[in-house]
């Protein structure tokens, strides 16, 4: 939602990253206040997810140039940890298994090194539990992935779910959900955006890296960003979204192509 | 291996005698069979030398270290309180055999005779047990691991005084596990551990073969050798699930033969876990001497610094309807060595085999190194046999989700570690043993590389 003099929370300028050398981010400006939904659409390939992993600090894009920064501070001089201590979190597009470490030891792990890392209490084990089966509760999942490998033989839906666990107990205060609903059937959908929706403040943001509409009919939107060649090329409100869905993005393109060819 | 280093055959064979002239002198044994057995060692001992690199089973692994260091028996048993041995009992054990340097310690063991008991089952030391069950043992002892080309095995039978003896009688099922505890004391000593397990047809029984050290502070450094033996005999419909845990010192030697007898339709698990030791090999041979027997050998390996473990293991499809799995583990940091040679023997008629064998092994530092030598034989037309081996560096991909979580990049390349290595630990059914590795694990990798 959009509120009267909220915080500004993440500023992009100019950024510009490559990967092995081939350029995917070309000068992108992109703002985010707090309390604020936005959804980033477009085509595979047009650096959508590239932006997310930078932001995350993925080690293997390249910032050529450009700032971020999140709430105020430097955000491309931090380590990937110390981002999602800063309250930065990323629901990836394909959530990593790891075979042999219990999913439960793994949750409470994390959130405990960030709670500790923001000065506050950690929960000895048969406090978490309490507070995390709570928190799975939301996303009406079975307290058995517990003790299963942290996502470890999870089907797709599984996998998101477990995502957005992490976020809800790691509270942070930009979250970016990249491509969090592909994979998912209906039902696993409309779960996962019920959970998001419970999670979201007047104090967090939340950024939807997606390909499709669907998602945004359960968390809707209040700005929808166009992405095509590494920067943003039209920001709308919710109506956007829908207007993409039924007209493609070539209208877009094109109307940018216009707008950049008209003589100054 | 240099020349200039390497032993020759006149002192290697020089070597092993020289550590039978160092045995005390014991009572002689009034059985006759057993002596023979012995005699026979003693002269294959004079007849064989230690191995080297040349040696086609010894290429990846030089034992000159070993030849360069003089050993001899403990002349007397070290006295411990049992308060320092307790952190090594295992909570779900209730019986215990435990050997300090080789020698039996009856008053930190808790045997069963056997004949008082309702059940029959056998945990004793040999010379206690050979009284009332010589019958059973004698088929059986030093029958399994062939010691006429094997210098270690023969150094170890031609000790053989004691042994750790278990024996489950037909159709019972032992609900504990049995604790065998092999402690380690002294420095510059030889300890030859003996085992004999026999499962009567239609029994099941747990067995933890365990090897620690308890050093005197000062000694920490200190080498040790522990040459172990250990034969498995499963009868028809036996189950038999064997733990071996080598936890021993960083400076020790740690040799070790482990033969296993596959009845009809038996089944064998075992999970061994390489932790310690300077320089450890381990030979695993299990033979399928009957139809539709199972076998399920899992390892870990888990090294550092300048540390070799070697893992041999054989699995011989003899008979037709057998199964095997195999999944092998190494975790490789500093500049230490792995070694695995992983044979797999379908001989012909043992139609129906169905034999899957799996090394993944985990280079932690450019100096770590891993020799893997997967070899499948088959000489069979009806089978079903796979294996394969990777050798790789952590996941960046991996590592990255874990940063992106909070965790900073050692500890979560220390978790990942961890993870690989658990996987092996996981399938110990006994949950105080489990846990303790874990724990030794996490540390273990928390400190690597």
């Amino acid at each position: 939602m959009i509120y009267q003099d909220s915080k500004v929370l993440l500023e992009v300028r100019g950024l510009c990253a490559s990967v092995n050398g081939v350029e995917i981010l070309k000068d992108l400006d992109f703002t985010v206040k707090s309390g604020e939904v936005h959804a980033i659409m477009g085509l595979n390939g047009s650096g959508k997810s590239t932006f997310a992993k930078v932001l995350a600090g993925h080690p293997a894009y390249e910032v050529t140039s450009g700032s971020v920064l999140f709430e105020g501070q430097n955000l491309l001089a931090l380590k990937p940890e110390e981002r999602a201590r800063a309250g930065l979190f990323l629901a990836f597009q394909y959530p990593i298994e790891v075979p042999g470490v219990g999913n439960g030891q793994f949750l409470r792990l994390t959130y405990n090194t960030v709670q500790k890392q923001r000065g506050k209490e950690e929960l000895d084990p048969l406090e978490f539990d309490d507070f995390v089966r709570d928190k799975m509760k939301l996303l009406e999942m079975n307290p058995d992935f517990l003790d299963r490998s942290v996502n470890e033989g999870f089907s797709g839906g599984e996998k998101k779910r477990n995502e957005i666990l992490q976020m809800a107990l790691l509270e942070p205060r930009l979250a970016i959900l990249d491509e969090t609903d592909s994979g998912l059937d209906i039902d696993a959908l409309r779960v996962v955006a019920h959970g998001v929706n419970q999670l979201t403040t007047k104090d967090n943001a939340m950024v939807m890296v997606t390909h499709y509409q669907r998602l945004l009919n359960y968390i809707v939107p209040d700005y929808v960003h166009v992405m095509e060649a590494g920067r943003i090329i039209k920001t709308g409100g919710k109506a956007l979204a829908l207007e993409l869905e039924t007209r493609g993005y070539e209208w877009v393109s094109a109307e940018h192509q216009a707008a950049a060819s008209v003589p100054v | 291996m240099s020349d200039a280093t390497a032993l020759t055959p006149a002192i290697a064979g020089r070597y092993l005698e020289s550590l039978l002239a160092g045995q005390p002198q014991r009572a002689a044994s009034p059985l006759a069979w057993l002596k023979a057995l012995r005699a026979e060692a003693v002269e294959r001992v004079g007849a064989l030398r230690l191995p080297t690199t040349r040696d086609e089973e010894w290429r990846f692994t030089d034992i000159s270290l070993l030849g360069k260091t003089s050993f001899a028996s403990a002349l007397s048993a070290t006295y411990l309180e049992a308060a320092d041995v307790a952190p090594f009992y295992i909570e779900e054990a209730t019986t215990r055999l435990v050997f300090v340097d080789g020698i039996y310690a009856p008053e930190l063991s808790s045997p069963n005779a056997g004949s008082g008991t309702h059940s029959g089952v056998v945990v004793s030391n040999l010379t206690s047990a050979m009284a009332a069950h010589a019958a059973a043992i004698k088929p059986h002892l030093g029958r399994h691991a062939p010691f006429t080309n094997d210098a270690f095995a023969a150094q170890n039978t031609a000790f053989l005084h004691d042994a750790a003896v278990v024996i489950v009688p037909r159709d019972v099922s032992v609900a504990a596990p049995v604790h065998l505890l092999f402690i380690a004391t002294q420095k510059e000593v030889v300890s030859t551990p003996r085992c004999l397990v026999l499962a009567e047809a239609g029994s099941a029984v747990t067995v933890i073969e365990d090897y620690v050290v308890l050093y005197q502070p000062r000694w920490q450094e200190e080498a040790h050798f522990t040459n172990a033996v250990t034969e498995v005999v499963l009868a028809d419909n036996a189950h038999v699930t064997h733990i071996r845990v080598q936890r021993e010192g960083s400076k020790a030697f740690h040799i070790a033969n482990c033969a296993v007898s596959l009845g009809r339709a038996s089944n064998y698990q075992s999970v061994s876990v390489a932790l310690g030791a300077r320089l450890s090999r381990y030979n695993l041979n299990v033979m399928h001497t009957a139809e539709g027997a199972t076998c399920a050998l899992d390892g870990l390996a888990l090294i550092s610094g300048r540390q070799l473990a070697d893992t041999h293991s054989c699995i011989d499809h003899a008979q037709p309807h057998g199964t095997s799995r195999q999944l092998h583990k190494c975790i490789v940091g500093g500049s230490a060595h792995a070694v695995f040679n992983g044979k797999v023997m379908v001989r012909e008629g043992a139609q129906r085999t169905d034999a899957r064998q799996s090394n993944r092994n985990l280079l932690l530092t450019a100096k770590a190194h891993i020799d893997t030598k997967p070899q499948l034989e088959i000489f069979a037309s009806d089978v079903k046999c796979t294996h394969g081996a990777t050798v790789g560096q952590l996941d960046s991909e991996e590592v990255f989700y874990l940063q992106s979580r909070g965790l900073t990049d050692a500890a979560a390349r220390n978790l990942l570690t961890y993870a690989f290595g658990a996987e092996i630990i996981d399938r110990i059914p006994i949950a105080s043993l489990k846990q303790q590795l874990e724990q030794t694990v996490l540390e273990q990798t928390a400190s690597l590389p």
